[in-house]
């Protein structure tokens, strides 16, 4: 076993790995990034739409502040979001947005004079203020009361990942690419390294830090059926979960994105919608403004996801051998505009299912798209239960996004969240010891060498791949978008079944080196049972909040389940364990989101009786205390004063 | 009537004791809409469980898959089998290092150019954060964007003549590069610096002008007018050369 030390070691260099790799490199410390991939091949890449950041220097964002984005986002979240983590991303994703700028982002700017755009199916002149003229502009996105969303195109995610990168070649950040961590080392709830493999020739190689970071994205491709990178199963909330210490927050909070194209399940960015784009049915009627008459296509995404599984359901699908589906139409935004601000989207139509989007309705589906939940971390980004490990970007559970996020936050959640909580990984870094214990790592090490072994040489004869369908099926079939007490059961019981298997598995390639088949073979436990933990936390949520939606219990329950779901996994045990923590200080009291419909149940606590459990019953599962505490990051009740959020747009 | 499609599939596995470059065919069933990146997932999932090859965002976004296709690089899962002949060669790219079968390390070649090119904005300036965000034309934005849409995925590389004689030129990736950084005003690189970073034949008097770069490009950048705009630029580093040479 080879081993390596670093002050810092970041699993994942992705937007939030890297933004976190050079927070620590600037104060000083030796960094390490860890990367399946290289850095900027990462899924943050394949974003397209942009960053919601309050900079209201697009006219249609005018009197926009941190406040408002932080209703929004408040709101959008359905009340599940720690409204103090949500406040201090929205006061910090404008800093965010101009320090990427300062790195080389080009940004799209403000063009003062008037422009002809679409909104609400309607083709309408705006004039952008000539004073705000070569400022960061931005378009609309949904469920968001102002025009927030800045952006490159449709090449957001890509332009702002270059630029990172750029900046971590610069500082000479050390990166291992084609290294996929296997395991946490870690000791009496301390963590001080991993276990990782080279994809490149199969070696084990142990690094062991002062501080660890995991930023390895979502876990998407549980559903097969996935708008995500094939490289996003969950490695990165395994580690965490396997430790049997660290619990993963509200894992049944899946996304289900409006528009992934049929076949492929290609995203569509969001900004299709936002820059005038319409949802049709199989009469070519446009039928989102019936569901929803204020938001209409821009309602929030679990909200518009649902409202087209609704019209399907109700017959107004069209067939097609790939199943049934609704279109997107874009060819009245014109061809200039599909080719420059939506180009992706149109090589995308072009290349991959035949459709020119200038002449042609493109064909959509809600297709699974983003994981709200992941390993549970206090405001610090510091992981529950272990000391010394930290997650950021979408492998956490921070949570800025409670059980629906709202689009253009997630990729602007990166940066923030890697400027945020980046500083506080380097401060703990700075004062932490280096505990070299390679004994220790040669235990954890020893597991998977076992482990590989056993993958290798028993007599087993399950099918990595087989099993692996079997699994996302289940899931897809019963923890989709419409969720039934019935059918969570079948999942539940079937993914019991998968897991009784999981030692069976026998892995057919011999070769040495990166063996793909056993790389998948490792991995297969950690997806199996995350995706137990997603469907048994589905079945338990008797309510409908965000994304989770119950057919059997239709109403969201402030009264039972204003809560987050925490499950972790003893070693050795046969089931996880589930428990429920409040979701954090509430300033901003559950409400009407103003678009989605729906029934609630009232809490029966003032806001001063629940805020007063939230902390102790926190902490009693793990929570570490922070660096300030909770709760002074959230003013008080300023959300009052934002009286334009009524009458926005 | 369905196609039964003929795969001949380079395959070398360096860390394989003994083992020799050699194609293996492989057989399989067309289905509607067939790409690469699906053929070769069932090829491996069914016949080839060691098989190496690199997908990540299969939307043709993240630049992985670039392959030798029918002796044409090009993205592979963006490659649909119905615009293919019943025969489909596939070789890795060359010029990169193999790891194995159709994989080959693109990530520490682009890597290495970013260092070697200071892929990064050159400025004295300080991040306030407190500040408004200095201004930019929006046509010289979308300008910066048009060469910063390259995805790395080393088509213009394996392409490339001098590339295959030179092992040290930059390619087209390397010159559209700096052409992105000579476009853009937070840049504070001079002519003279400019000059001296790419007035080499590892560089851009380096490109015999072929543009086979220019046909294989999956993203259709623009490297024509970025070759010609570096070329003219250099002219004027000449000048600021010439005349700073001590010629008394």
């Amino acid at each position: 076993m080879k081993v390596l030390t670093t002050d810092v070691l970041i699993i994942g260099a992705g937007l939030a790995g890297e933004r976190a790799a050079i927070a620590s490199a600037q104060a000083g410390l030796d960094v390490t990034m860890l990367s399946l991939v290289p850095p900027r091949r990462s899924h943050s890449a394949a974003a397209q739409g942009g960053m919601q950041a309050s900079l209201g220097n697009s006219v249609k964002g005018k009197g926009d502040n941190p406040t408002v984005h932080w209703l929004d986002t408040v709101k959008g979240s359905d009340w599940g979001a720690d409204q103090e983590v949500a406040r201090i991303f929205a006061d910090n994703a404008p800093i965010a947005m101009r320090e990427m700028a300062h790195f080389g982002v080009p940004w799209n700017r403000v063009e003062g004079g008037p422009r002809d755009v679409y909104i609400k199916g309607k083709k309408t002149t705006i004039v952008e203020d000539d004073a705000n003229e070569g400022l960061i502009t931005a378009r609309d996105f949904g469920g968001t009361a102002k025009w927030r969303t800045c952006y490159t195109a449709d090449g957001t995610g890509h332009t702002v990942l270059y630029a990172m990168d750029n900046l971590a070649v610069q500082l000479d950040i050390t990166i291992h690419d084609r290294m996929e961590a296997l395991s946490l080392i870690h000791e009496d709830g301390v963590c001080i390294g991993a276990i990782v493999r080279s994809l490149r020739d199969g070696e084990l190689v142990a690094y062991i830090s002062k501080a660890t970071a995991i930023a390895t994205g979502g876990y998407g491709r549980l559903y097969g059926e996935s708008t995500n990178a094939i490289i996003n199963e969950g490695t990165g909330s395994w580690l965490a979960l396997q430790t049997g210490l660290v619990p993963l927050g509200n894992m049944e909070a899946v996304q289900f994105h409006p528009t992934g194209i049929v076949p492929t399940d290609i995203l569509v960015t969001e900004g299709c919608r936002g820059d005038g784009g319409l949802l049709l049915d199989v009469d070519e009627y446009r039928f989102m403004p019936e569901y929803e008459p204020e938001k209409q296509e821009l309602a929030s995404r679990d909200v518009v996801s649902r409202r087209m599984k609704q019209h399907i359901l109700k017959g107004k699908g069209v067939q097609s051998s790939y199943g049934e589906h609704l279109w997107l139409d874009l060819r009245h935004l014109g061809e200039k505009h599909l080719t420059t601000k939506l180009r992706e989207v149109y090589d995308i139509c072009m290349f991959f299912i035949g459709v020119n989007p200038i002449k042609e309705l493109i064909p959509v589906r809600p297709t699974q798209h983003y994981s709200m939940g992941g390993i549970r971390v206090n405001k610090d980004g510091h992981a529950y239960g272990m000391k010394g490990l930290f997650a950021l970007g979408e492998v956490a559970c921070w949570d800025m996004h409670g059980f629906n996020r709202l689009g253009g936050n997630s990729l602007a959640e990166t940066v923030v969240a890697g400027m945020v909580v980046g500083n506080k990984i380097a401060d703990y870094a700075k004062t932490a010891e280096l505990n070299a214990n390679v004994s220790l790592a040669e235990k954890f090490c020893k597991e998977q060498t076992d482990l590989i072994q056993h993958l290798l040489t028993n007599s087993g004869t399950e099918d990595v791949y087989a099993l692996r369908d079997e699994m996302a099926d289940l899931l897809k079939d019963h923890v989709h978008i419409f969720r039934t007490g019935e059918g969570l059961e079948k999942a539940v019981t079937g993914l019991k079944g998968i897991l009784g298997r999981l030692k069976n598995v026998r892995v057919k390639a011999q070769a040495p080196g990166m063996n793909p088949e056993l790389s998948q073979a490792l991995r297969i436990e950690g997806m199996a049972k995350q995706a137990y933990i997603i469907a048994k936390g589905a079945l338990l949520r008797t309510e409908s909040r965000g994304a989770h939606t119950r057919e059997d219990y239709p109403a969201r329950d402030d009264k039972n389940w204003l809560n987050r779901t925490l499950a972790s996994w003893k070693i050795g045990a046969d089931e996880p364990e589930f428990n429920y923590e409040p979701v954090g200080q509430l300033d901003l009291p559950p409400g009407d989101r103003g678009y989605g419909g729906g029934q609630m149940i009232d809490m029966d606590l003032s806001l001063e009786e629940y805020n007063a459990k939230v902390d102790a019953e926190q902490n009693a599962l793990g929570k570490h205390a922070t660096s300030e505490p909770i709760g002074v990051k959230l003013p008080k009740e300023a959300w009052r004063e934002e009286s334009p959020y009524k009458d926005a747009k | 009537m369905a196609r039964t499609l003929t795969f001949k599939i380079f395959r070398y596995n360096p860390t394989k004791e003994n083992d020799e470059p050699h194609i293996e065919t492989f057989e399989l069933e067309e289905t509607p809409r067939l790409n690469l990146f699906t053929a070769l997932h069932r090829i491996r999932e069914k016949q080839a469980p060691d098989l190496m090859y690199d997908f990540v965002c299969r939307a043709g976004i993240c630049g992985s898959c670039a392959m030798m296709i029918n002796g044409r690089p090009t993205l592979a899962c963006r490659t649909l089998t119905a615009d293919l002949a019943d025969t489909i060669e596939l070789y890795p790219l060359p010029f990169f290092k193999l790891l194995g079968d159709l994989s080959v390390d693109t990530g520490v070649w682009f890597h290495d150019m970013a260092k070697r090119l200071e892929s990064w904005i050159h400025t004295t300036k300080e991040f306030d954060p407190t500040a408004e965000e200095e201004r930019m034309d929006n046509a010289t934005a979308n300008k910066i964007y048009e060469s910063e849409r390259c995805i790395e995925c080393g088509c213009c590389v394996a392409a490339c003549a001098t590339a295959q004689v030179y092992p040290d030129f930059l390619g087209a990736a390397g010159l559209n590069r700096i052409g992105r950084f000579m476009f853009d005003p937070r840049d504070t690189r001079g002519e003279q610096e400019w000059f001296e970073l790419v007035s080499t034949d590892i560089g851009v008097f380096g490109c015999i002008g072929m543009m086979a770069c220019d046909d294989v490009c999956p993203k259709d950048l623009p490297l024509l007018e970025v070759f010609s705009y570096i070329r003219r630029k250099m002219n004027s580093g000449v000048k600021v050369a010439v005349n700073e040479m001590d010629l008394t």
